[in-house]
């Protein structure tokens, strides 16, 4: 990627206890791109802050844990401050394959869209989630694109990349504290914010347990029904959620 | 309502209401918060003291009996307070949510700065 671009580029990672694998990560983003990294460590009590300066990120510390909303929120609020006109927000654990950091950000440097949402399940990639899970994402990513009259595939997806006005966004209050899904993506649509889907690879990581597990996925499930019944009622171009 | 039962529900209302002002004096309750509870007390009292109006609202309500007006009232007053409380909870969530990002946002400053 070009200098001017690296230069107005910032890579956004939350990451809670991901000492082991936060170095591996920054590494294979580093691979192509010499963007700004930057890791929001939400309240991690591993060496996860250590690991990730060392592997020369910039480490903003939330002094506990906030939730995966807030502290991407976090990371934002800095690049907002900093003048930065372009994010890329991944995650920690090396789910997202950064090869993938080229075709998202094209989407937006061209002006095709505010932000450009990496999805899992469109085109190439062989992502298997647990059944459960699949289930779920399809439910809501079915409500969210017929809502939306647009394509949506992967609504969790914490692989995007984002311009100045889609940052403000998530800069706000608007934004929820934790996990961000189908609610936001009606939001965006609501705010009049330009999104597209686009192919992205991703692995699952063994040995990581799951943000649903247990009783989680029927909190999960009313929340976000809540939470996208909430949006719409909110009317066109303030719709907090 | 018999005598008994309206010398206890009496003495019940009196009690919460000056315990709630007594804490209030004391500044171990802030006068926000105090509200609701008072009219807990007050309302009980009113109720117990105002034969009639206690009678209007057991018929309004459709109760049979005059000890169930009070409590329900006791019960929505309550649900009230807890509402008022989430509500609080909420905005005291944001505000610390707020204050984190904004103090590791300032850390990370002073961090950038000390290198320069």
């Amino acid at each position: 990627m070009s200098y001017e671009l690296n230069n107005n580029l910032v890579i956004i990672i939350p990451a809670y206890n991901e000492a082991g694998r936060i170095a591996s990560t920054i590494a294979g983003i580093r691979k192509f791109t010499d963007a700004d990294i930057i890791v929001v460590s939400d309240g991690s009590t591993d060496d996860t802050i250590v690991e990730a300066r060392q592997a020369g990120a910039l480490v903003i510390e939330l002094p506990f844990n906030l939730g995966y909303g807030a502290a991407l929120q976090t990371g934002f609020k800095y690049a907002l401050k900093r003048g930065y006109r372009f994010a890329v927000q991944m995650d920690a654990d090396g789910q997202h394959d950064p090869s993938a950091i080229q075709s998202l950000i094209e989407r937006v440097l061209n002006n095709k869209v505010d932000i450009a949402l990496g999805s899992r399940f469109l085109g190439r990639g062989d992502y298997k989630a647990p059944f459960i899970r699949r289930v779920g994402m399809f439910f809501f990513a079915v409500i969210a694109s017929i809502v939306t009259g647009k394509k949506v595939t992967d609504p969790t997806s914490g692989f995007q990349a984002l311009n100045r006005k889609a940052m403000e966004l998530y800069a706000s209050d608007a934004y929820p504290v934790d996990y961000p899904d189908a609610d936001v993506i009606i939001m965006l649509n609501r705010r009049g914010i330009r999104f597209e889907e686009v192919p992205v690879t991703m692995k699952r990581i063994v040995g990581k347990v799951s943000m649903h597990s247990g009783l989680k996925p029927f909190y999960y499930l009313f929340k976000m029904l809540l939470s996208i019944l909430v949006t719409l009622l909110r009317g066109k171009g303030e719709g907090k959620v | 309502m018999t005598f008994h039962q309206r010398i206890f529900a009496l003495s019940i209302g009196i009690g919460i209401f000056v315990m709630i002002l007594e804490m209030v004096r004391r500044r171990r309750l802030e006068e926000e918060y105090s509200f609701l509870w008072l009219i807990i007390g007050l309302g009980i009292v009113v109720l117990v003291l105002w034969q009639d109006l206690l009678e209007w609202l057991t018929h309004l309500i459709g109760a049979v009996a005059q000890t169930t007006t009070i409590f329900i009232f006791g019960l929505v007053i309550l649900v009230l307070i807890n509402l008022h409380f989430t509500v609080k909870l909420t905005e005291l969530s944001r505000q610390v949510k707020e204050l984190t990002q904004q103090i590791a946002l300032l850390k990370v400053n002073k961090i950038e700065k000390n290198k320069i």
